[in-house]
C-alpha cells in the first residue's frame, strides 16, 4: 500500500508529509519531521512524555494516528518558545529547578501550559491531577507543582 | 543553614543544560539519528527456562531489507568456570545477561537480534527466526527457589555442596550475637516480604552505533558511565577500548540501572556485519520485561535491648533475588541495616537468589531500603514495646565518630544524631494528629531512619580558560540530576567570576580521562573535588601569568574575585589582571591556559537520614494516603541546594511507590503480567503531597567544599517509615510490601 499524504500545521507551520496508516503522530514528528521534543516513554499513553496539542486539546501523540491530523493544527514543545524568548512557563522551570533529567519536561511543560490557557488560578490540587497523566521519576514532583502554581501567579500579575 | 560566606557555593543558578532540556532540543540517547542509519530489534524467549538447542536464522536473514542477524555465538564467550569482574559485574552473567547462550533464563531474555532498513522488517525478521526450546520448569519466588526440590537455574551453583539456587552468601558479623541476645531484657524479631521494584526511568534504553571498516567503532546511548559503556562494550564485541568511543547522550533517569548495558554490544554487532549505522530503542514493555528491576527479598531481623532501650544484639537474615543470573545487591541489606545504630554484637547474612526474573540492577541504594524497612519496623516495635519515644531510642543507640559498624569500618566523623534530632525538633513530629477526621478515615504518623555508604573513586575533570577569558569545565560523568550546575558554582567560586562565564560540558571517552560510574551518590563529591584540583592549578597558572608580566616572584600574587592581585604593599603596586586580561596575553606569556587532574578521589564519609510521615487510611477502599512528609539528611554542603532538594524529594517519592503500590506480578506461566505503566504503579503527581527537605549542612571534612553524597540516603528510610505510619494509623502491622489496597483491605478483613 502506497503512503498517506497528510497536509497540516505544525506550530503554526504548513507542514507535510508522507505516512503510514498505522503510524503514530509521535512517530512522524521524532522520525520523519525531526522533532525529537516529543518523548517517547512508553507508546500507551501512560507517561505523558510524547505530549502535545491537537487543535488546542492535549492530547498523547503516541495514541493518535499521523493521518488524523491531516487539515488540523498541533502544538509541539519546540513551538513554546518564542524564538529566544522561553514561555514563561520554561522559564520558572529554570529558575526553580522543577527538572533533573529532563526527559519528561517537554510533556509536562505542554502539559502545564494546556492547563494555564484554560485554569489562569489553578490550585494545587488541580495542578496536581492535571499533571496525574504526566510520570517524572526524578523530581518526586514537588518543584513542578511549586514552578506552574508561581508561572500561574506570574502570568495572573502581568495580565 | 551554613555561616560559610561563599558567593556562588549554595545559590541556586540556572542550570547549564537548563534551556535545551526546556525547550526539548537535549539531545537524549533515542533523539539521535545518522545517514544511513538502520534498526535493530531484539527477539526475546516466551519461555522463562528453557534451553537453547538451535537457533536458525536463515529465513529472517533472506527476508528482503535485512542486514544483520547476530546470536550469542558472535558475543565473546565467557566460561563458567572463570571470573572476569568489570567493577562489581561479573563479565560472565553480563554476556549471558545480554544475549541467552546456554539457556533462556527468563521470560524476554534475548536471544537474537536483527538489523534492518526499517523498525517493521526488523521486527517481522525476528518472528521468522526459529530457536529450538526445550522448555523446563521454572521457578520465580524466592521462597519456591530455595527449597530442596526447586527447578535449578544453574548447576554449577552450588550451595553447602549441593545445586542450589542460592548462588552467594555474605556475612558481616561483629562480636557475639548469641551472648548478646543472651543479655537481652526484650527480644523482638519479625518476617518481612518486599516485591521487586523497577527503577523507572521514563527514558527507555536507547543507542545508536556507528562501525566502520577499519574496526572503529562509535556509540551514542545513555547511561550512567561512558567508560563502562566502553568498557563493556569491548568486553563484550572483543574491540579494544582505543577503538570504541563512546558518547553520552543527555541520560532521562538511570537510578543505577544504567550501570549497566543491554544493548550497545548488539547494536555494535549488527553495525560490524552490516556496514550500516545501527538504532536500537527498546519499548516500555522490553524496558519492564528485560532490564533492571531490583530485587524483591525475604527477611527476619532480630533485635534484643535492655529495659532502658540499650541494644545489646541485632540478627539479620536476608534473601535477595537476583534474577536469572547471580548478582543482587546483597552489601545493602547486609552493611547498612545496623550501621546507623552502635551495637556490639551483630550477625548479618544474605543469600544471593536466583529464579526466572530478569537480572537485577541496581536501584537507589542498592538493597539498602530492603534492610533497612526490616530493621526500622522492628526499631518501631521495639520502641512500643519498651514505651520509648521511637527517635530518643534511635538517640539512645545512635552510632557516632568512633562506632564499629558490623560491615568492618569504624566511623569517622559520622551525623546520624543530627538527623534525628532534627526531625525531632520539627514542627511535623510534634504537630496534632488528628487520628479519625472523618468517617472510614485514619490517621497515623510514622518515623525511620536510614544509612548508605557513599561512595568515592576515579574522576577526571579539564578545566580550560578560552582565548577570551571564559571557561570550560569537562567531566566524565553523565549529569543525572543537576550536577553541571553544581560544578558552575564550585568553579565561579574558586575562579572569582560569574558562574554564566563557565561552560560545563560531558565529555566522551576519547575527550576526558577515565572517570567510573555516576552512581553511589559519587559525582557531586567526587566531580567537584578534580574540579577543584584542576581550577587552582589554572589559578596557579594564571599567578605565574601574571608574575612574569609584573616581574615580580609568583609567591607575591593572589587570586581574588577574579583577578590576579599582588599579595601585600611589599609585592609592588599593579593594577589587577583579570581573566580576560591574562587570557588575552596567554599565547606571548608561555602558551594556553588549562589543567585537567585524573584521580581516585577518596573520604567519601556515609549519609544518614531521618524521615516522619504522615498517612491517611481509607478503611473502605484500602488506600493509603502520604499526607506530609519530611525527610532530614546531612548533606555535608549544597553545592546547589535545588537539586540537593531535588534528589531527596525524588528519592522519597520513589520509597513512597515501593511502599505503597509498585511491584512486578507474575502469571503462573512465569511471565511478567504488568509490563506497563499503566499496570505497573508508580506515583502520579496527585499521588504524592510536597515533601519538605530538612537539608543539614555539617561539612566532610575529607572535602574541599565539605560535600556528602546525598542522592540515595532519601530512598532508605520511606518504606519503614510509612509502615510505620500505617501501623499507628491502623493498630495493625504489616510485614510485606506493597501496602496496596488489596492488601490493607484484606488485612483489615483478617
Amino acid at each position: 500500500m502506497s503512503k498517506l499524504h497528510v497536509t497540516t500545521s505544525i506550530n503554526g507551520e504548513p507542514v507535510e508529509f508522507l505516512c503510514e496508516a498505522d503510524q503514530s503522530v509521535l512517530d512522524v514528528l521524532r522520525n520523519t519531521l525531526g522533532l525529537t521534543g516529543s518523548k517517547e516513554g512508553c507508546g500507551t499513553g501512560d507517561c505523558g512524555a510524547c505530549s502535545i496539542t491537537l487543535d488546542g486539546r492535549l492530547v498523547c501523540s503516541c495514541l493518535v494516528l499521523a493521518p488524523e491530523i491531516e487539515g488540523r493544527q498541533i502544538t509541539t514543545i519546540e513551538g513554546m518558545a518564542q524564538g529566544d524568548h522561553l514561555h514563561p512557563l520554561q522559564q520558572k522551570f529554570l529558575e526553580m529547578a522543577a527538572l533533573q533529567c529532563g526527559i519528561c519536561t517537554p510533556g509536562v511543560l505542554v502539559a502545564a501550559k494546556a492547563l494555564l490557557e484554560r485554569n489562569p488560578d489553578p490550585s494545587e490540587t488541580d495542578v496536581r491531577y492535571w499533571l496525574a497523566g504526566n510520570l517524572c521519576r526524578c523530581t518526586g514532583y514537588d518543584k513542578i507543582v511549586r514552578a506552574v502554581l508561581e508561572t500561574a501567579a506570574d502570568m495572573r500579575g502581568a495580565a | 543553614m551554613n555561616a560559610i560566606d561563599n558567593k556562588w557555593i549554595g545559590r541556586r543558578t540556572i542550570r547549564p543544560d537548563g534551556a535545551d532540556k526546556v525547550t526539548g532540543r537535549a539531545g537524549y540517547a533515542a533523539d539521535n539519528s545518522m545517514p544511513g542509519m538502520i534498526w535493530g530489534k531484539v527477539l526475546r524467549s516466551p519461555h522463562p527456562h528453557a534451553m537453547i538447542r538451535g537457533i536458525n536464522t536463515a529465513r529472517a536473514e533472506a527476508l528482503p531489507g535485512v542486514k544483520a542477524v547476530v546470536t550469542a555465538k558472535d558475543i565473546v564467550d565467557f566460561p563458567l568456570d572463570k571470573s572476569v569482574m568489570l567493577g562489581i559485574q561479573d563479565m560472565r552473567w553480563m554476556c549471558r545477561n545480554v544475549m541467552a547462550r546456554e539457556k533462556a533464563l527468563f521470560h524476554g531474555h534475548p536471544v537474537a537480534a536483527v538489523a534492518a532498513t526499517t523498525e517493521e522488517i526488523a521486527a517481522e525478521a525476528c518472528k521468522l527466526i526459529e530457536v529450538e526450546y526445550e522448555v523446563l520448569p521454572h521457578v520465580i519466588e524466592i521462597e519456591d527457589a530455595i527449597m530442596a526440590d526447586a527447578p535449578i537455574l544453574h548447576d554449577f551453583l552450588r550451595h553447602e555442596g549441593k545445586p542450589s539456587n542460592i548462588a552467594a552468601t555474605m556475612v558481616n558479623k561483629l562480636g557475639d550475637v548469641d551472648a548478646g541476645f543472651a543479655e537481652a531484657d526484650i527480644i523482638i524479631e519479625r518476617s518481612f516480604k518486599t516485591r521487586p521494584v523497577h527503577q523507572g526511568y521514563i527514558e527507555p534504553h536507547a543507542c545508536t552505533v556507528s562501525c566502520t571498516a577499519d574496526g572503529k567503532a562509535t556509540i551514542w546511548s545513555s547511561s550512567q558511565g561512558q567508560f563502562m559503556v566502553r568498557a563493556m562494550t569491548s568486553l563484550l564485541t572483543g574491540i579494544p577500548q582505543s577503538n570504541i568511543r563512546a558518547i553520552p547522550a543527555e541520560i532521562g533517569g538511570g537510578f543505577g540501572a544504567k550501570t549497566i548495558i543491554y544493548l550497545e554490544p548488539l547494536a555494535v554487532l549488527l553495525s560490524k556485519k552490516s556496514g550500516r549505522p545501527v538504532k536500537m530503542v527498546m519499548s516500555r514493555e522490553e524496558v519492564f520485561r528485560g532490564t533492571g528491576p531490583t530485587s524483591g527479598s525475604m527477611s527476619t531481623v532480630k533485635i534484643g535491648a535492655k529495659k532502658d532501650g540499650t541494644i545489646v544484639a541485632a540478627q539479620g537474615t536476608f534473601y535477595l533475588q537476583a534474577g536469572g543470573l547471580p548478582g543482587s545487591p546483597l552489601r545493602g541489606p547486609v552493611g547498612c541495616s545496623f550501621a546507623p545504630y552502635d551495637i556490639p554484637n551483630v550477625l548479618s547474612v544474605g543469600y544471593d537468589v536466583v529464579s526466572n526474573r530478569s537480572k537485577v540492577a541496581a536501584y537507589r541504594a542498592p538493597g539498602a531500603p530492603l534492610g533497612a524497612y526490616a530493621t526500622e519496623c522492628v526499631m518501631d516495635e521495639l520502641a512500643e514495646a519498651l514505651k520509648i519515644d521511637p527517635l530518643e531510642l534511635r538517640l539512645k543507640n545512635t552510632a557516632r565518630p568512633g562506632t564499629k559498624a558490623a560491615y568492618g569500618v569504624v566511623f569517622g566523623s559520622i551525623t546520624f544524631e543530627d538527623t534525628v534530632k532534627a526531625i525531632r525538633n520539627h514542627p511535623h513530629y510534634s504537630a496534632p494528629l488528628d487520628r479519625a477526621p472523618a468517617k472510614g478515615v485514619v490517621r497515623g504518623r510514622g518515623v525511620a531512619s536510614g544509612f548508605w555508604f557513599n561512595a568515592a573513586g576515579e574522576s577526571s575533570a579539564q578545566v580550560n580558560i578560552t582565548e577570551d577569558g571564559n571557561v570550560t569545565v569537562t567531566t566524565g560523568h553523565p549529569d543525572v540530576g543537576g550536577s553541571r550546575a553544581s560544578i558552575a558554582n564550585v568553579t565561579a567560586e574558586l575562579l572569582g567570576i560569574e558562574h554564566k562565564r563557565i561552560s560545563v560540558l560531558i565529555g566522551d571517552t576519547a575527550s576526558i580521562g577515565f572517570s567510573n560510574l555516576t552512581g553511589g551518590s559519587r559525582v557531586t563529591f567526587a566531580s567537584a573535588m578534580v574540579v577543584t584540583q584542576s581550577t587552582e592549578k589554572v589559578i596557579g597558572q594564571l599567578k605565574e601569568r601574571a608574575a612574569r608580566i609584573w616581574k615580580i616572584d609568583p609567591e607575591a600574587v593572589v587570586w581574588s574575585d577574579g583577578a590576579a592581585r599582588p599579595a601585600g604593599a611589599n609585592a609592588g603596586q599593579f593594577p589587577p589582571l583579570t581573566l580576560k586580561d591574562l587570557a588575552a596575553k596567554a599565547n606571548e606569556m608561555g602558551g594556553p591556559i588549562g589543567a585537567g587532574i585524573q584521580l581516585t578521589t577518596v573520604g567519601a564519609d556515609p549519609g544518614f537520614a531521618t524521615h516522619v510521615v504522615g498517612v491517611e487510611v481509607d478503611v473502605e477502599l484500602g488506600i493509603v494516603r502520604v499526607l506530609r512528609y519530611t525527610a532530614a539528611q546531612d548533606v555535608g554542603r549544597a553545592l546547589h541546594p535545588d537539586y540537593v532538594e531535588g534528589q531527596i524529594q525524588g528519592g522519597v517519592v520513589q520509597g513512597i511507590g515501593w511502599a505503597l503500590a509498585e511491584e512486578y506480578l507474575f502469571d503462573k506461566q512465569g511471565r511478567l503480567d504488568n509490563a506497563s505503566f499503566l499496570d505497573y504503579r508508580m506515583p502520579v503527581c496527585s499521588d504524592v503531597p510536597m515533601i519538605e527537605p530538612v537539608v543539614l549542612e555539617i561539612p566532610n571534612p575529607k572535602h574541599p567544599q565539605g560535600v556528602r553524597g546525598a542522592g540515595e540516603a532519601p530512598i532508605v528510610p520511606p518504606l519503614a517509615a510509612i509502615s510505620n505510619a500505617v501501623h499507628d494509623a491502623l493498630g495493625k502491622r504489616f510485614y510485606s510490601l506493597p501496602m496496596s489496597p488489596p492488601k490493607v483491605l484484606a488485612a483489615l478483613d483478617g
